[in-house]
């Protein structure tokens, strides 16, 4: 927190002398969110890497393991590969909305992380409405699928968007509806509040651990993560809306796929997982900055989903509306009466 | 009851659990695959890989253009012309090409030949930038022979009890 | 130094207005369906930050939420999966043209005169009370407006309840799958290992 503070305060009060106030703020703001994305994407190349080693290692595979030590610039390799491949835009498509919806994608992924408070008060926006804010670009996300799918003029482009829609639209019900449980639990759609709301006891340890559970597999089905990913399923659908996507675009739909599958282990991390507080409040734990249990938590839960990759078969397209509709809504709409009256009986937060 | 244990086992995601660990127990199992270009698998020594030309001991080249290996290649990958030797008059190859783009690693010239000299050498990894550096043309298949004749020669020493 | 940031928050207000109208006008002119809609989506998310500028932070996500994530999706699907021929349907637009500008210039002159009577221009925020909005609006919803709340939710309830009815349809003579028989089909009800010696097989 300090050293956010103080950059800030540093970049206003000196830059203040030269420039006027807002154009200091803005420089400010601007620096601190690129240098952000800069550490949440070099990270995610790691991850990346991560999610390939343990998808391997359970196969009894190495995975990759040339480039640099242990294949730990695997990522970056491939960064720069798709980065010098040709672009290859399909005659009849629509190229300005074709080339606009991974942008879109990745825009949206990475705009979601404003909100996310990494450490007590490491957060750009602490905003009332933090929760409701995720939920709004989650559904924005939406549009960056169609769009690309619509935009390929390709059927099976086209199709499979229409079934990633409804795939996310579905299961965003249910992300919301768990979030509500969560908000009631917290008495506030900040953040960091619902953070602060978890001093005594970690909400996965509550009544709510069903809703953990439940969350976790829609937020699965909501990435498209394995074994949700029946559209883009790469052993026998290629891609999915991306088969007409290469190089740069295909990259940034990538990317927006990881960074959206790491926000959602960060809200599992700060809606249940007590976000940067350490799991029991003695010295030795407390005196470790935030950011390290925030992290802790959000690579353990990260490597949940790359196992869950690993060793659980893919669904079928009915299989997964009918969990989603038949099986979640019901559920989380039960919890969310079950936790009012939990809250309404015993008062808010852990016991 | 069954219906009941179902239930437990649907409700506390019994599967999901057990097959987390099984998972985990294959993470930490020693590895199935070859750390392929530092270690290798072994080879037969009937391994059908690059095909190679080779040479008497005297460094005179075996073939005789007997262009029986260009009539037996069902993928009619191999090219050869033959003619008289300008030095010494006695029958050789002009020209032998194998069009690598079009072999099927079939062996049958290295059986048809009557004097080993067209041979499927154990190299496996001669893959190249280009489609045209795998018009293999007779020096190249010379050079081969030269670099794999031990390797070679000892496959065919191993692989003769059998014949 | 509010002097300042009033002026970051005219700025915006500006490039909101403009690109809210550019894409209204987008909306009614556009020749390829999925374009209007997109605009209309753009329309809906410029609106949304006008919302935030006023301070009406709950307000501008619900607008995204419902609006741009569910409503436009819809219409998106529905555009894009539909082939409509617009020559056809522009065929009779100077029939309507007039009738259209009389209905538009009526809302127009009815908007221009509430402005003019009851609206002062200056700036108007949310949230001066000191609570936040969310807050605000939940204590007024469930208090004073709890009736219309509850009436509003009836009707939504009655409208879900009778497309259910309209687009039900049991048809006999169709195999359905049952998840539940499909997840709990377990291997001894299905295989049976049997010990066969050689020759006494069937």
């Amino acid at each position: 927190m300090a050293l956010v503070d103080f950059y800030i305060y540093a970049c206003r009060a000196w830059l203040g002398f030269v420039l006027p106030y807002p154009w200091a703020w803005i420089l400010s703001q601007v620096t601190m969110i690129l240098v952000f994305t800069a550490v949440l994407l070099v990270m995610l190349a790691f991850l990346l890497l991560f999610d390939r080693k343990v998808w391997a290692a359970v196969q009894m595979r190495r995975g990759p393991n040339v480039v640099g030590a242990f294949g730990l610039l695997q990522s970056f390799a491939d960064f720069f590969k798709f980065m010098f491949k040709e672009p290859i835009i399909p005659s009849g498509a629509n190229k300005g909305l074709f080339l606009f919806a991974p942008f879109l994608t990745l825009t949206l992924a990475l705009a979601a992380w404003a909100v996310v408070p990494v450490a007590d008060g490491w957060v750009f926006a602490d905003i009332n409405v933090g929760v409701l804010y995720l939920l709004a670009i989650s559904s924005l996300g939406v549009y960056g699928t169609i769009i690309g799918g619509w935009a390929s003029n390709s059927k099976y482009a086209f199709l499979s968007a229409l079934r990633a829609a409804a795939q996310m639209v579905s299961y965003e019900v249910s992300i919301g509806f768990v979030i509500v449980t969560v908000l009631l639990f917290a008495g506030s759609m900040n953040l960091s509040d619902i953070v602060r709301a978890q001093t005594h006891g970690w909400f996965a340890f509550s009544i709510l651990l069903p809703m953990f559970a439940v969350f976790f597999i829609s937020a699965l089905a909501e990435t498209q993560r394995p074994p949700f990913d029946l559209l883009e399923a790469e052993s026998e659908l290629v891609a999915g809306f991306m088969v007409e996507y290469s190089s740069t675009p295909y990259l940034l739909f990538m990317i927006g796929e990881y960074v959206n599958i790491v926000l959602m282990c960060a809200l599992m991390t700060i809606f249940f997982l007590g976000g940067w507080l350490p799991p029991v409040a003695i010295w030795p734990l407390t005196a470790v900055p935030g950011i390290f249990w925030f992290l802790l938590k959000l690579v353990f839960l990260f490597f949940l989903v790359a196992m869950v990759k690993a060793f659980v078969p893919r669904y079928r397209y009915d299989q997964l509306m009918r969990l989603g509709w038949k099986v979640f809504l019901p559920l989380s709409l039960a919890w969310v009466v079950l936790t009012a009256g939990w809250v309404m009986l015993f008062g808010r937060g852990t016991m | 009851m069954k219906t009941l244990r179902r239930i437990v086992r649907q409700a506390t995601l019994w599967e999901f659990v057990t097959g987390f660990f099984l998972a985990l127990r294959y993470f930490f199992a020693p590895k199935a695959t070859v750390n392929y270009p530092y270690e290798r698998g072994p080879l037969s020594p009937r391994f059908r890989g690059e095909h190679a030309l080779r040479r008497y001991e005297s460094g005179e080249e075996r073939c005789i253009s007997c262009k029986l290996c260009e009539a037996v290649c069902p993928a009619q990958a191999i090219t050869i012309e033959g003619g008289p030797r300008a030095d010494d008059g006695s029958r050789r190859t002009v020209r032998y090409e194998i069009d690598m783009t079009k072999c099927i690693y079939c062996g049958f010239c290295q059986e048809a030949c009557p004097v080993d000299a067209i041979v499927e050498g154990p190299n496996f990894e001669f893959s190249t930038e280009t489609r045209e550096e795998l018009f293999f043309d007779k020096s190249k298949l010379l050079d081969n022979g030269d670099r794999w004749e031990s390797e070679i020669s000892r496959n065919i020493a191993k692989d003769a009890p059998y014949r | 130094m509010s002097e300042d940031a009033n002026m970051l928050t005219a700025i915006a207000f500006y490039v909101f207005s403009a690109v809210l109208l550019g894409a209204g006008f987008m909306t009614i002119t556009a020749r390829n369906p999925v374009h209007a809609v997109l605009s209309l989506i753009l329309a809906f998310f410029t609106a949304a930050g006008l919302f935030v500028l006023l301070g009406a932070e709950f307000l501008a996500m619900l607008l995204v939420v419902v609006y741009v994530g569910a409503v436009a999706v819809l219409f998106l699907f529905v555009v894009m999966m539909l082939d409509i021929d617009f020559v056809k349907l522009r065929r009779g637009m100077q029939q309507y043209m007039l009738l259209g500008f009389a209905v538009g210039g009526i809302l127009a002159l009815e908007l221009v005169l509430i402005v003019a009577q009851h609206w002062s221009l200056a700036v108007v925020k949310a949230g001066a009370s000191g609570v936040s909005n969310t807050v605000a609006i939940g204590r007024v919803l469930y208090t004073d407006y709890v009736l219309d709340f509850q009436t509003a939710g009836l009707v939504l309830l009655t409208a879900m309840i009778g497309a259910i009815v309209l687009t039900l349809r049991r048809r006999s003579g169709v195999k359905h799958q049952s998840g539940w028989r499909q997840v709990s089909r377990e291997p001894a009800d299905c295989v049976e290992t049997v010990d066969i010696r050689p020759g006494e097989g069937a």
